[in-house]
């Protein structure tokens, strides 16, 4: 459809035809860790997929997952006892803040929120994560193993969310999930219209939010017409011969890069998966209605604390609802929570409930989050077995990030991303006693704690604290 | 629309724990009692409560002649749990201005120091907070309700107590009165940007509250006649709880308190693992979140979930508070207590963290807190273990009155519940 032209469009990748050929000028130089092959055996097995095996075993080999099954044979693979202990595919928080809002909370660390224009789709979290974010540890010792790092909601649309693996690292790119789609960060509601409304300029109101959206895809739709029509020109150019040039026939001269528009062009050719901060059940359904308008997909709406009120269509037209079990209150668009949101969002046919955290503590406990709200939802007479809530906090969450072909579930062929839990990871005491990272164990509970992993905590007066 | 019929649906709540109701007369049989006191734990056990008091623990107990008979078969049942430090009946929505009233911003709201300790939050209270509807269904029975320094606000708050959480309209018991002062990197902007100008204004401060003479006519008079007043009775044995998380900010306050004669309560407390032999010697008790274990500012550097643990072990008493989501999710320190528990501390010492020693912490160690005769029938009948995060209280009772376990929350959830497959 399109013809390379090496070092005069680079600008081109974007326009959605040729993306899969397209290189990553921050490519991931994410390398699986060297592994043995790990047999767990004896366990009961929730695998993400919405089966649970009782007595079973997990073999990974190569960094992937071979079998769950009972009887396994080991064939050499170091062999764990999962005796009264579950295991489950490696958590996924689609909604994290890490890295980009590190703690300590300074000042000269605040590079989540681009807020100096409500529509600032050209920045990217990946380029203000800071990888010695304590937070990182501490999530993976709550069995986090993949998470989406996203822009704040000061913005309409924040920027480009990243996807990495929750490894130690000194650049963001070891960590960076090789192959992810970005996301594409935006917000509805009270946060833009307050941080501009404050500022005596738009959106001041709900009407200037939609506005703002509408604009912004209006001129991503103009600016895709305009690489269209220089492509167009660049090919009947080209047919015109290959020979020596008459100088009053340059080659066209393509637009000027927009990286704003670039990303919105994207997330419209489906190349980037749109996430929304989107509280309640009427915005939403106008959100839904923007991606109507523009021709994108919602990949999934965050915090919706009214998503149950509008579970039906949000599982009809295959949007997920990455919501927190009980926050509630903290602003008026967050008055209406109900403990069985996740639950009521799960329930239809196709309902995609995920549990996240936007919380560098949250997300240390996502797996009791979602047990609240699993509990909640069969107290309101749903049938919610552990096996199909843990897809809430693993494959669901996958599915969001556009890698559930890759991680989310214990399926055979798939990531070695596991987490031996001591026990029932739907009870307040149970831990992750083991983490594997593409087979490799990178959390062990029970091997005496060394050096912190973030450089920041070395040497600072923290001994006895691990 | 469905907002108004909402509010029509909250009448019958709010009727239901009316405050002219008489309390009542209950027999629980045959519960798991957790006494929370010096009985520890009592299976198969009998409560009876008459008047509102419990009034016999034990087994096979007769009922009082017309008490509701109400059969626990085994279910836990504790005395009601100790919200923590909240802002619960003074704070409906957090961003809006208009139902908040907890943090007051005196003098230029620009961070001038301007310390009004005859501040009391207690008389913005609303009963009918849906705030309190939503905690008291987790089995929150009582909180203290405290003024925060807002940014640009004092060190010095202002007064709190602990409101029981039955819809009354005079939920305060003035025994647990206590002042509330924010001391260390949070509050910096409130007193000239640096914590040693916080310990000097406090001084300052103290001195003028002092009996002697005082310069009245003076331009660096800090408190009001009133205030004065109010901190001269926190100083004489009164109680100061101080938010503050650094171990070097802690000893500060231990020898300001012992210089002072305030009786301190250390809220907070990220470090204070790190003066636990100080802190248990002299007996002061640390509100703390278990689930503290970040590094969120410098001053909280080696913040760690086994805090709640090796404080106990030195002996030192221990409540526990969210400091994350204080208000609308206070009850979420029932989970985070679970997690203490997975964390070292012993399932005892991390139920009494909830009741006994917050009552104990904060003068109603006689009122409320244990399950034990002569104590109020705050009770809480769970169907499980009350830490694990997939139990929930099934019965909650504040004065013997068994209170509705309805909220706002169910009622939505009811108007939205999906049909059944």
């Amino acid at each position: 459809m399109r013809r390379i032209v090496a070092g005069l469009v680079s600008g081109l990748w974007v326009l959605g035809c040729a993306h899969a050929a397209a290189p990553d000028p921050y490519p991931s130089t994410y390398r699986a860790p060297a592994s043995a092959p790990t047999l767990i055996r004896n366990a009961t097995v929730l695998d993400g997929a919405g089966r649970r095996f009782d007595g079973a075993d997990v073999l990974m080999r190569d960094g992937r997952i071979v079998a769950v099954g009972a009887g396994l044979s080991p064939d050499g693979a170091t062999i764990v006892d999962g005796s009264g202990r579950w295991v489950t595919p490696g958590i996924i928080d689609v909604h994290s803040h890490l890295g980009v809002y590190p703690v300590p909370e300074l000042d000269a660390h605040q590079d989540g929120n681009e807020a100096t224009d409500p529509v600032t789709a050209g920045v990217w979290a990946e380029h203000g994560v800071w990888p010695q974010d304590p937070g990182f540890e501490t999530a993976l010792e709550g069995g986090v193993t993949t998470m989406q790092i996203l822009p704040g909601s000061a913005n309409l649309i924040g920027g480009r969310g990243v996807t990495v693996r929750n490894v130690r690292a000194t650049t963001y790119q070891e960590m960076k999930f090789p192959g992810a789609p970005h996301g594409l960060k935006m917000a509805c509601g009270e946060n833009p219209k307050r941080v501009y409304g404050g500022q005596d300029r738009a959106p001041s109101t709900r009407m200037g939010n939609v506005a703002g959206y509408r604009q912004a895809f209006a001129d991503a739709q103009d600016y895709r017409e305009q690489w269209r029509e220089y492509e167009q020109e660049l090919a009947a150019w080209e047919r015109k011969g290959t020979g020596r040039r008459p100088s009053d026939d340059p080659a066209p001269v393509p637009p000027k890069r927009d990286l704003r528009l670039e990303t919105l062009v994207a997330a419209m050719a489906g190349d980037i998966q749109v996430h929304i901060h989107c509280y309640r059940a009427d915005e939403m359904a106008l959100m839904l209605d923007l991606a109507r308008e523009f021709g994108f997909r919602v990949a999934a709406f965050h915090h919706g604390v009214e998503a149950y009120k509008l579970a039906g269509r949000l599982a009809k037209e295959g949007v997920c609802g990455a919501l927190w079990a009980d926050w509630w209150g903290f602003k008026i668009e967050a008055y209406d929570a109900i403990w069985e949101n996740l639950a009521f969002v799960d329930a239809p046919e196709g309902g995609c409930a995920i549990v996240h955290s936007d919380s560098a503590a949250g997300i240390q406990r996502l797996n009791q989050e979602a047990a609240k709200a699993m509990e909640r939802g069969r107290r309101a007479g749903l049938a919610i077995p552990p096996e199909r809530a843990i897809r809430w906090i693993t494959s669901h969450a996958a599915r969001s990030l556009g890698i559930a072909d890759r991680v989310g579930t214990l399926e055979p062929g798939r990531v070695a991303d596991v987490v031996l839990w001591s026990g029932d990871p739907f009870s307040v005491y149970a831990q992750a006693d083991l983490v594997f990272v593409d087979g490799a164990l990178a959390y062990d509970r029970a091997r005496p704690r060394g050096a912190p992993e973030s450089d920041f905590l070395l040497g600072q007066p923290i001994g006895g604290a691990r | 629309m469905h907002f108004a019929g909402a509010l029509l649906l909250l009448v019958p709540l709010v009727l239901g724990v009316s405050p002219a109701a008489t309390a009542q007369d209950v027999l629980i049989r045959g519960a798991k009692v957790h006494t929370a006191g010096e009985r520890g734990t009592l299976d198969d056990a009998d409560v009876s409560i008459r008047g509102g008091r419990i009034v016999e623990v034990g087994q096979a107990l007769a009922a009082p002649p017309g008490a509701t008979v109400v059969e626990a078969a085994g279910r836990p049942l504790t005395p009601g749990f100790f919200g923590g430090i909240t802002a619960i009946g003074v704070e409906e929505i957090s961003l809006e201005p208009s139902t908040v009233d907890n943090s007051p911003t005196h003098g230029d709201g620009k961070g001038a120091f301007e310390p009004r300790p005859e501040f009391d939050v207690t008389r913005a209270f609303n009963p009918d907070s849906v705030v309190i509807g939503v905690n008291r269904l987790e089995g929150v029975t009582h909180a203290m309700v405290a003024p925060s320094a807002s940014e640009g606000g004092t060190v010095l708050a202002g007064q709190g107590a602990v409101a029981r959480l039955d819809g009354r309209w005079d939920a305060f018991a003035p025994a647990s009165r206590t002042l509330f002062v924010d001391l260390g990197a949070r509050a910096s902007q409130a007193s000239a940007h640096t914590r040693a100008a916080q310990f000097m204004l406090l001084e300052q401060a103290v001195g003028e509250a002092r009996p002697g003479p005082r310069p009245l006519d003076s331009d660096f008079r800090l408190l009001t006649p009133q205030g004065r007043a109010v901190l001269a009775r926190y100083l004489s044995g009164g109680r100061i709880a101080f938010r503050v998380d650094r171990a070097a900010d802690i000893r500060q306050v231990l020898d300001f308190a012992s210089a002072t004669g305030a009786k301190p309560v250390i809220v907070g407390g990220a470090q204070a693992w790190q003066v636990a032999g100080l802190l248990a010697k002299a007996r002061v008790p640390v509100v703390l979140d278990p689930l503290s274990n970040l590094p969120m500012s410098f001053d909280q550097l080696g913040a760690t979930l086994e805090n709640a643990a090796r404080l106990h072990e030195a002996g030192v008493p221990i409540v526990f508070t969210n400091l994350i989501t204080p208000t609308h999710n206070a009850y979420q320190v029932r989970q985070a207590a679970g997690v203490a528990v997975a964390h070292g501390l012993p399932w005892d010492a991390a139920l009494a963290a909830l009741t006994r020693v917050p009552a104990q912490t904060f003068g109603l160690g006689a009122e409320l807190g244990e399950i034990a005769p002569g104590r109020a029938a705050d009770l809480v009948l769970w169907s499980g273990d009350p830490f694990e995060v997939t139990t929930v209280a099934e019965q909650v009772w504040i004065d013997g009155r068994a209170q509705s376990m309805r909220s706002r929350q169910t009622e939505l959830r009811d108007r939205y519940r999906p049909a059944s497959p």
